[in-house]
């Protein structure tokens, strides 16, 4: 092991290098371009022996990752926002194709307007495609969560792609102290991908064939199975990864002083680290508030969340992204799993942060705040300017 | 041949390997060569030309037609130099 | 007996789901016969996607990968550095697309794979339309055939716009090699394929595929057709070797290309004019084809 003090962008290339991917593709985009610039100086100075095949567009990159990964290579990309938007149709055919490739995206708002910062619209918009979808809040949890990922996406049991994200600048630019697994530890947690892939040289075989209505959603439900198994699988991997390196970042739903809590929020990515400083403050001043970090949003923990939702009178849910027409994407999810919760929690949706704003310790308290003095269920745009209120439209 | 019914019959990759040949297309055609050996001159051409490999050469050198797959489009009458190939209607 | 003149070894199986009469099944029949059994094969949404059968069979003793309609370069480029990574050194990497896949939406991704130099073969089969959806114009309809979305009718003589030369674009990009092919000369098709398979780097052949229910006429006539297409010096047979054009096919004196459109139910709208424009534009572009040849 080793420390350095790099970027979560130059954690997720370390970690690419670590794994020793055969085959990298990608195309730049700010703010993801600085881990693939890093990945072209491991390959180019030989300390990763990886093909990097340089394409023309985001969607040639996935696509080169999804052949690649046929033949039995393990593969990496990373993109952002309108990349991940153009990679669209892919992204269903890299899960529909079990191809377990492993792609870093940097949270990046979406055009128009053009805007480079934070925002979780890019992949939250993607959660009906079948990848696995990580959220962490600091480089070290980048790092390990990409190594991770490698490793739940081979997985027999599994055999999806999965998507390592980072909050845009907050924590793709941002230097931290990260420890660094050494080789020998990696490869002990990480083997050496099988060369059985989907299709083999010299033998008989079609990857992608045409089906009719009598088994097209069959094959559905193998993915939809697989997604499901992750759960049990990741449990066993992450629990693996402790024990090589003595770091666990919580599972799908890691709770912060939630026991007693009158109101609990729910973020995701950095805002994390920032709410969870603010629950200090407002314990401190009496108030008893917990967090709950929404860490995989896929597969979404309804289990974990249904079991909060029995134990709070009150959940609010930062959603760092809105659903046009409904309401934020976690939020919404979040209130299908606690449904049945015998004490019907009050639920708040907060869409915050939106292209780069700044969420601010103050901020999150005064979300909380929020929260435990809503005496109704309610979608606000926290921090919205304006003059005029307007008649809200959910659920009136 | 596997029979593929339920999810338990599925590959877990989508991957199709059986081949084609269980798939008899021969229901397609209206037409069918009827090749005359006494005019054959074995010169292999309507076996190069069929789209749907459904000429083979017989040990004798002979084209034999596969009924089970032949589609009936009538390249191997139309390109028979020695005109030894007739397209027959199916009843 | 004859000997065969092209190799005996099929990749090819029957049971499969082209049209009668399809030439798209003889490039891919011929194509396998000239690599062989290492062909790491791709192919995007078109005619083949649907030939090659449903689940869980398929037509081919190759593997086969399919991949988006837009992406079979970049889909090339993956199965070339897998294998490369994964030690397997004999594959031979094949592209095998339409001419919609190839020339519209398809050509991002073959510009991106010829200018990185994947190592592979990408074969356009040219049934000049938007078969496999039923006859829908592409960038590589010829100029005045009826297609669906190109109609004959009083504001509209079929597509108003020329070929699309993708030849031409490919050449703009210095493959290592490039070649016209038609499955009416099988031997000259075998040939290059096999001169294709000797080179590295990026490679491209153009295949002539006629398609009868897409161009109209009956399926009998399609290797009769293809011939014509080439004798009238409509479609050349030529190869551009690292550089070198080399002219693979010609005859004494050309046949007229009235007699090639005429055999087509797309084309039956022409009047004597367009028939003639037609003419001079084959024959301009022969005569470039022999200055090209000339300068070699």
């Amino acid at each position: 092991m080793s420390e350095a003090v790099i970027s979560g962008n130059y954690a997720q290339s370390y970690a690419a290098k670590l794994a020793r991917v055969h085959v990298v593709s990608a195309y730049p985009i700010t703010p993801q371009t600085s881990i693939v610039e890093k990945i072209a100086d491991f390959v180019a100075s030989g300390e990763l022996p990886a093909q990097y095949v340089k394409v023309e567009s985001e969607h040639s990159a996935l696509q080169v990752c999804i052949s690649a990964a046929a033949l039995g290579a393990r593969t990496y990309t990373a993109t952002s926002s309108q990349g991940l938007l153009l990679m669209h149709e892919l992204l269903h055919w890299a899960a529909g194709a079990r191809a377990p490739i492993v792609m870093g995206v940097v949270n990046r708002a979406v055009a128009p307007p053009w805007s480079l910062m934070t925002d979780h619209t890019d992949s939250i918009s993607q959660r009906d495609t079948g990848w696995i979808q990580f959220y962490p809040e600091s480089n070290q949890e980048v790092l390990d969560t990409t190594l991770i990922a490698f490793r739940l996406a081979e997985h027999p049991d599994v055999r999806l792609p999965v998507m390592v994200t980072e909050d845009a600048f907050f924590l793709s630019h941002t230097v931290e102290r990260v420890d660094i697994p050494s080789p020998a530890c990696v490869d002990a947690f990480l083997p050496s991908r099988s060369r059985e892939g989907a299709v083999r040289l010299g033998a008989r075989g079609r990857l992608g064939s045409f089906t009719g209505p009598d088994l097209y959603m069959e094959f559905r439900y193998t993915v939809a199975r697989a997604m499901d198994r992750a759960r049990g699988v990741l449990e066993d991997v992450e629990a693996a990864y402790e024990r090589a390196t003595g770091r666990h970042h919580g599972g799908a739903l890691p709770t912060y002083r939630v026991d007693d809590a009158d109101a609990v929020l729910v973020t995701m990515g950095t805002a994390t680290s920032t709410a969870r400083a603010a629950i200090d403050a407002m314990r401190a001043r009496g108030k008893k508030v917990g967090l709950a970090k929404l860490r995989v949003f896929r597969p979404f923990p309804a289990r974990e969340v249904a079991e909060l939702a029995s134990r709070v009178d009150r959940i609010g849910v930062l959603d760092r992204s809105f659903t046009f027409g409904a309401a934020g994407a976690a939020f919404t999810e979040i209130a299908a799993a606690a449904h049945d919760a015998a004490s019907k929690p009050i639920l708040r949706d907060y869409i915050a942060g939106l292209g780069g704003r700044d969420l601010a310790p103050s901020d999150l308290d005064g979300i909380v705040s929020r929260l435990l003095k809503a005496d109704a269920s309610g979608i606000e745009w926290y921090g919205l300017k304006r003059r005029r209120a307007e008649v809200s439209s959910w659920p009136a | 041949m596997t029979r593929y019914e339920t999810v338990e019959d599925l590959p877990e990759v989508p991957v199709a390997e059986e081949p084609s040949e269980s798939i008899r297309t021969a229901g397609w055609r209206t037409f069918r060569p009827v090749i005359d050996r006494g005019k054959c001159t074995k010169c292999n051409v309507c076996w190069k030309f069929c789209p749907d490999v459904a000429i083979a050469i017989g040990e004798d050198g002979y084209p034999v037609v596969r009924l089970d797959y032949c589609k009936g489009c009538g390249i191997c009458a139309e390109e028979c130099r020695p005109l030894a190939i007739e397209m027959v209607q199916e009843e | 007996m004859a000997r065969l003149t092209i190799p005996a070894e099929e990749y090819l199986r029957a049971g499969h789901s082209a049209c009668p009469g399809c030439a798209a099944t003889l490039v891919m029949r011929y194509l396998l016969k000239g690599l062989g059994p290492r062909v790491l094969l791709t192919v995007p949404a078109s005619c083949w996607t649907v030939i090659a059968t449903p689940f869980p069979t398929t037509a081919l003793d190759v593997p086969m990968v399919d991949c988006a309609f837009e992406a079979t370069g970049a889909s090339m480029s993956g199965l070339r550095a897998a294998a490369d990574a994964l030690g397997l050194a004999d594959a031979i990497v094949v592209g095998f697309a339409g001419d919609g896949g190839t020339s519209d939406i398809g050509l991002q991704a073959l510009s991106g794979m010829l200018e990185r130099r994947t190592d592979g073969i990408y074969v356009m089969y040219d049934n000049e339309a938007y078969m496999n959806t039923g006859i829908q114009r592409s960038g590589s309809t010829p100029q005045a055939a009826w297609t669906t979305t190109t109609p004959v009718a009083a504001g509209s003589r079929g597509k108003a716009e020329p070929k699309k030369d993708i030849m031409g674009i490919v050449d703009a990009h210095r493959p290592a090699y490039a070649a016209t092919v038609n499955v009416a000369f099988p031997e000259d098709f075998v040939k290059k394929v096999e001169t294709a398979r000797e080179r590295s780097g990026p490679r491209f052949l153009h295949a002539l595929s006629p398609c009868p229910p897409g161009w109209r006429f009956p399926p009998e006539k399609t290797i009769a057709l293809g011939r014509l297409a080439t004798d009238t010096n409509l479609f050349p047979l030529y190869e551009v070797d690292e550089g070198r054009c080399r002219i693979t096919r010609k005859l004494g004196r050309a046949r007229p290309v009235q007699e090639y459109l005429e055999a087509q139910g797309r084309f039956s709208h022409l009047t004597p004019e367009e028939t003639r424009s037609i003419q001079a534009d084959v024959d301009a572009r022969w005569a470039r084809l022999l200055a090209r040849e000339a300068q070699s």
